[in-house]
């Protein structure tokens, strides 16, 4: 028998960014219906590194992550768990001078969006960081980042949703999706019909799909990351580690499992699922003996990767849909989703509610893509 | 001349050796990478050093076949590429075309394959109960493995429990190597033992042994029990004794029994990992209530380059394991044009196990009721300590209805093990909290590694040997 819903708001994906929305417009008193093809935070938001952090981001998106710095401040009261999150620090590595000179730079430009954050070279970094080999010539400290399990994350917040009275559809897919003139209708998995007045389109890997449905074509590519994890060890590697040039980050959780990744994974012949490539993991695996010298004996448990969706500048789609009135979009995180989200979706709250946001999100407007076609058209 | 052909053959078991055996006599060199330091498997593993054991005193009544086989693969050995001590890890693809990521005293290398027989065999199956990892607490398989490979016992005091043919053999076979068998504790009824009689008719060998296992350990004084229930192993720095539930026309009885060791088992379970990352479709198999890489009669996958023989496909034993590795290797050849042969004879001859075995089975029920009688406190998988009271709240609470998931969200799988010792216990579990049948939670998929691997696996540069 065909079931009916009627709701304000319709989210198509129910990761981290759909499922803090669908828990922000809850809580803005706005009904919701969260929808996703398989369970909620099982791709990207389930498949990332765990990093929460924002050392290394484009200035353009740190009032995001500040917004979503103070929101992962309050994550146990919000979503009842949590979720091994430490604000452990995150340390930025420099392996040559050339690079130690990028994350001064870096630190001169985000001077004031507040992030604190410290530089160390020379002799001083040993000294501070002793778990760390003579391996880097520099670092930048961000003392307040973090990390934390993804796998828990997305999931609570839906399940939080929904105990606030979202409706969450899982294993659902999203068959068909039309404007109607007064809103949207919406067909879904076997025989779930769902009206609502504003959509958000938060499909990740999966949102072009949807944008290109609404005459919105969004220049997205599917990444890959490609993960390895040691046997659970004695807690020593007090933060969360990156470089800069980004080709190795790791970190210890609270089980003693060293999480590592660096490089991309490889998609499988259905391109929804994907494994580690070898020689990524390899890379990896030769980076962290040579940076953490006590890892010389441990043993390799698992691979894992996922997918997750880039946009060509680095920066994700979030706001209003330029052709569709009642539609939002916020996708195209490019890997660094998972500390935002939690922003996102109050952002979208905000959105659905008053038509605006106290954040600025100018810089991931869908249309940037629209102009670049438009030039590259004119300038054939 | 056709393309060369470069098969490699995974595991140098009864299946491995014998497909080995066939590829050879075609004319090829196969590759043979096996995890063993020495070729013969689990069921005719050898000895590390040899012990002044006569075949008979190793393998009994099946020393016989165990002698042929590992004959037959040491007049192999010039002619194959026999990698020991080999640990497959990985499949993989690269513009070179499909690898095998193996490693070899510690170091990894790649080795390119334009097709593969994957004989990966079988381990216990494990049910958990409380004190299972208690030491002292060994696996059927493990037991037997001691006596054949190091001729020591796991114990001198030994008690015996769970399911499946292995636990009267091995039984027999401590009592004989001088251990005091305490108990077998069989979990299936004795009713259960019926089907016996009607495997007689087609297969009188295999039960007038157990017959005769069962009436020698009998006839020692050895308690045989029926219907048990594991309740608790007794100690817990060592195993001192086992608790046990049995049906009795009288009721429930609770017992308990001393003893210095415990092997247990419910069955066996394919080895199906490589099989999952090389992409081949599976199946639920509802006899073993476990999911099997799809074959045909022949041992082919889903996958073209790939075929699959011997338990790593489901437990049929080691005579048809010999079969399905000839039988895989002779489908690789046909597929290959490199030659036709009749297979009707060996084909019939496995359908034949395969209906004994499906049989004997039934003489062997899997503990359906596991699921709703393990207690809570039951560590259920051991590499992550999980219990059986966490994975029932993960599911209740994440309203969880598929294996992969359970495993985002509670770890269970997440370890050392990969799943391949909690799986079975996991999707019991799910299954039996969301009352459905243990195919409808679906498949835990496989990860590379298959095992563990070290992380200093020789400087991350994969070299191809030529």
């Amino acid at each position: 028998m065909t079931r009916r819903l009627s709701v304000d708001v319709a989210i198509i994906g129910g990761g981290l960014v759909g499922s803090s929305a669908a828990l922000a417009m809850r809580k803005a008193g706005l009904s919701v219906a969260l929808i996703d093809k398989g369970y909620c935070g099982a791709q990207a938001s389930g498949v990332n590194y765990g990093g929460v952090r924002r050392q290394g981001r484009p200035p353009e998106q740190l009032p995001l992550s500040q917004r979503a710095h103070r929101i992962w401040s309050q994550l146990g009261a919000m979503i009842g768990m949590e979720a091994e999150y430490v604000r452990s620090g995150h340390l930025k590595l420099a392996r040559t001078e050339k690079d130690f000179a990028k994350l001064e730079a870096y630190a001169e430009t985000v001077r004031n969006y507040g992030l604190g954050l410290e530089l160390v070279a020379g002799s001083a970094l040993s000294k501070r960081f002793p778990w760390l080999s003579a391996q880097a010539v520099g670092a930048s400290l961000c003392p307040e980042d973090g990390h934390a399990n993804p796998r828990l994350v997305a999931p609570a917040f839906a399940r939080t949703a929904e105990r606030a009275g979202a409706t969450v559809l899982e294993l659902t897919p999203v068959r068909a999706v039309a404007a109607t003139g007064s809103g949207f209708a919406i067909l879904a998995g076997d025989d779930i019909e769902i009206r609502c007045r504003q959509l958000v389109n938060s499909a990740g890997a999966w949102s072009d799909h949807f944008a290109a449905q609404f005459g919105e074509p969004a220049p997205l590519t599917r990444i890959y990351p490609s993960m390895v994890v040691t046997e659970p060890l004695p807690l020593r590697l007090p933060m969360s580690m990156g470089e800069q040039g980004g080709s190795f980050y790791g970190r210890q959780v609270a089980r003693g499992n060293y999480v590592m990744g660096g490089g991309r994974g490889l998609p499988l012949a259905d391109p929804d699922f994907s494994r580690p490539s070898v020689k990524a993991a390899s890379s990896v695996m030769q980076r962290a003996i040579a940076l953490f010298p006590h890892l010389a004996d441990a043993q390799v448990i698992r691979f894992w990767s996922g997918t997750e969706a880039e946009m060509p500048d680095g920066n994700p789609v979030i706001g209003p849909s330029e052709t569709t009135s009642g539609l939002f979009h916020a996708f195209g995180f490019c890997g660094a989703g998972f500390q935002t989200a939690p922003a996102v979706g109050e952002v979208l709250a905000e959105l659905v509610t008053l038509g605006r946001t106290t954040t600025p999100i100018q810089a991931f407007s869908i249309g940037r893509f629209r102009k670049v076609a438009v030039e590259t058209a004119a300038s054939l | 001349m056709s393309e060369p052909l470069s098969p490699v053959v995974v595991g140098a078991g009864p299946a491995g050796i014998r497909a080995a055996e066939r590829l050879v006599r075609a004319g090829l060199r196969p590759i043979v990478l096996d995890e063993g330091q020495r070729a013969g498997g689990q069921i005719y593993r050898r000895p590390l050093v040899e012990d002044g054991r006569s075949y008979r005193g190793r393998y009994g009544s099946e020393a016989g076949k165990a002698q042929r086989l590992h004959q037959a693969f040491e007049a192999l050995l010039p002619q194959i590429d026999y990698r020991p001590e080999t640990l497959v890890w990985n499949i993989s693809h690269s513009e070179r075309g499909n690898q095998l990521d193996i490693l070899s005293a510690g170091v990894h290398r790649q080795v390119d394959f334009s097709h593969l027989i994957l004989c990966t065999g079988a381990t216990d199956r494990v049910l958990p109960f409380p004190g299972w990892t208690v030491p002292g607490a060994y696996t059927l398989g493990a037991s037997q493995t001691a006596l054949k490979a190091q001729g020591c016992t796991v114990g001198d005091r030994v008690v015996f429990m769970g399911s499946g043919p292995l636990l009267y053999l091995v039984a027999w076979q401590y009592m004989r190597a001088g251990a005091r068998v305490q108990a077998v504790l069989d979990t299936a009824p004795l009713a259960s033992k019926r089907h016996l009689l009607a495997l007689a008719v087609h297969a009188p060998r295999i039960v007038a042994l157990g017959v005769f296992y069962g009436l020698q350990l009998q006839l020692a004084g050895v308690k045989i029990r029926y219907g048990v229930r594991p309740e608790a192993v007794l100690g817990t720095s060592q195993v001192e004794g086992l608790r046990y539930r049995r049906r009795t026309p009288a009721g429930e009885v609770v017992e308990s029994i001393a003893c210095d060791a415990l092997a247990y088992g419910f069955a066996l379970r394919a080895e199906t990992q490589l099989a999952d990352l090389a992409g081949c479709r599976f199946h639920f198999d509802e006899r073993d209530r476990v999911w099997l890489p799809e074959r045909d009669v022949l041992g082919r996958t889903s996958r073209p380059d790939v075929y699959i023989a011997g338990d790593g496909s489901g437990i049929a034993g080691a005579d048809a394991a010999e079969i399905s590795g000839e039988l895989a290797a002779m489908a690789l050849l046909e597929d290959a044009g490199r030659a036709s042969a009749d297979v009707a004879r060996l084909v019939a001859a496995r359908n034949r196990i395969l209906r004994q075995r499906d049989i004997l089975e039934q003489a062997f029920p899997f503990p359906a009721d596991w699921f709703e009688t393990v207690p809570a406190e039951t560590t259920l998988c051991r590499c992550e300590e999980i219990t059986v009271a966490e994975v029932r709240r993960t599911i209740a609470s994440g309203s969880i209805t598929e294996i992969n998931r359970l495993k985002a969200l509670s770890r269970v799988g997440m370890g050392r093990c990969q799943g391949r010792m909690c799986s079975a216990g996991a999707a019991e579990l799910l299954s039996g909290a969301c009352g459905v049948t243990a195919d409808k939670v679906g498949r835990l998929r496989a990860q590379a590694p298959v095992k563990p691997i070290p992380l200093n696996f020789g400087g991350g540069k994969p070299e191809a040997w030529s």
